[in-house]
């Protein structure tokens, strides 16, 4: 059967012990460049080829299990010692074209493994949530018709002021995140800011303020958690998470 | 009084599905050209995860809705 060659990160060290990766596949190691280790799986091409992959990453099982166990490879390595990790599902035509991307981009892995050597990446969620008076937006009636009431002149008032109240807690609410983000990158490395995640998939319907990513220090890490903590109330969650291998400060295109 | 901070420190197997996807789709070292296949030669727009990165056509311009 033809095989591949999955890549999971890029590393300066080799593990001793590395758990099993992709579909309980073993993980073994590449050496090449200037004193770089790849870290890989053989892969059957009837699933990990290019046809077959197309059709899993439907399957959002599928992309689950497979995150998870990239996630265990990387989160292993990076335990260890500094780490870049691969995009998931990067898969090659044997070792030849990992060890010539190793030699290739070389300089680039190591300022990479440099920036992050010594530091660990930090998630902070940040949510709108009930302040103490137990308002809180989400929950808010439906807004009236103008057919279901009476459309007089003090109901609109009332609507329009109603409305103004919003949008200004809205802006409100977004500048208190551009706040909580520029306190937390100041005591960081680099700090960057993903997407909103969809409450259909992260089970949370509070208005997600912010989705943010620090690389720190090590020697600074209790200062960032207790900032963490003091930023948060009034109004706002916040929920810390890490530390993560340095997925968000490693992002690099390369041929 | 609700905890305003909460601390996540889960070992792999429980961290958040989302929380990882965040990251194994908009972070780390992203390898195109000699490959079987990268996902960034996926069209992500198509995949189950669009919910999640639902604005990759934005950015990239294209992609029906």
């Amino acid at each position: 059967m033809p095989e591949g060659t999955y890549l999971y990160a890029v590393a300066r060290d080799v593990l001793s012990q590395c758990p099993d990766g992709v579909a309980d596949l073993p993980v073994r190691t590449i050496s090449g460049g200037p004193g770089l280790v790849a870290y890989v799986s053989t892969v059957p091409l009837d699933r990990f080829g290019e046809q077959p992959l197309r059709r899993s990453l439907e399957d959002m099982d599928w992309v689950a299990e497979t995150a998870r166990a990239h996630h265990r490879v990387v989160d292993a390595v990076a335990a260890a010692t500094a780490t870049a990790p691969v995009r998931l599902v990067t898969v090659y035509d044997g070792d030849g074209p990992v060890r010539d991307l190793l030699d290739r981009r070389g300089q680039d892995f190591l300022r990479v493994l440099d920036h992050v050597t010594g530091r660990r990446e930090w998630g902070v969620k940040a949510y709108a949530v009930a302040s103490a008076d137990g308002a809180d937006g989400q929950d808010e009636p439906a807004a009236a018709t103008p057919h279901a009431g009476r459309p007089g002149t003090a109901y609109l008032q009332r609507r329009r002021a109603n409305l103004r109240g919003r949008e200004q807690i809205r802006r409100q609410a977004l500048q208190r995140a551009d706040h909580i983000h520029r306190a937390l990158s100041a005591l960081s490395v680099a700090g960057c800011r993903h997407r909103a995640q969809d409450p259909s998939l992260s089970g949370r319907h509070d208005w997600m303020l912010l989705n943010g990513a620090y690389l720190v220090d090590d020697k600074r890490e209790d200062e960032f958690a207790e900032l963490a903590r003091d930023l948060g109330g009034d109004g706002v969650e916040l929920r810390v998470t890490g530390p993560w291998a340095p997925y968000s400060f490693t992002v690099m295109e390369t041929r | 009084m609700r905890d305003v901070v909460a601390h996540e420190r889960l070992p792999p197997e429980r961290v958040a599905l989302v929380d990882l996807l965040d990251r194994l789709l908009a972070g780390g070292v992203v390898v195109t050209g000699d490959l079987v296949l990268s996902i960034a030669d996926v069209d992500l727009v198509r995949i189950s995860l669009r919910a999640l990165i639902v604005s990759i056509d934005e950015l990239e311009g294209g992609g029906p809705r």
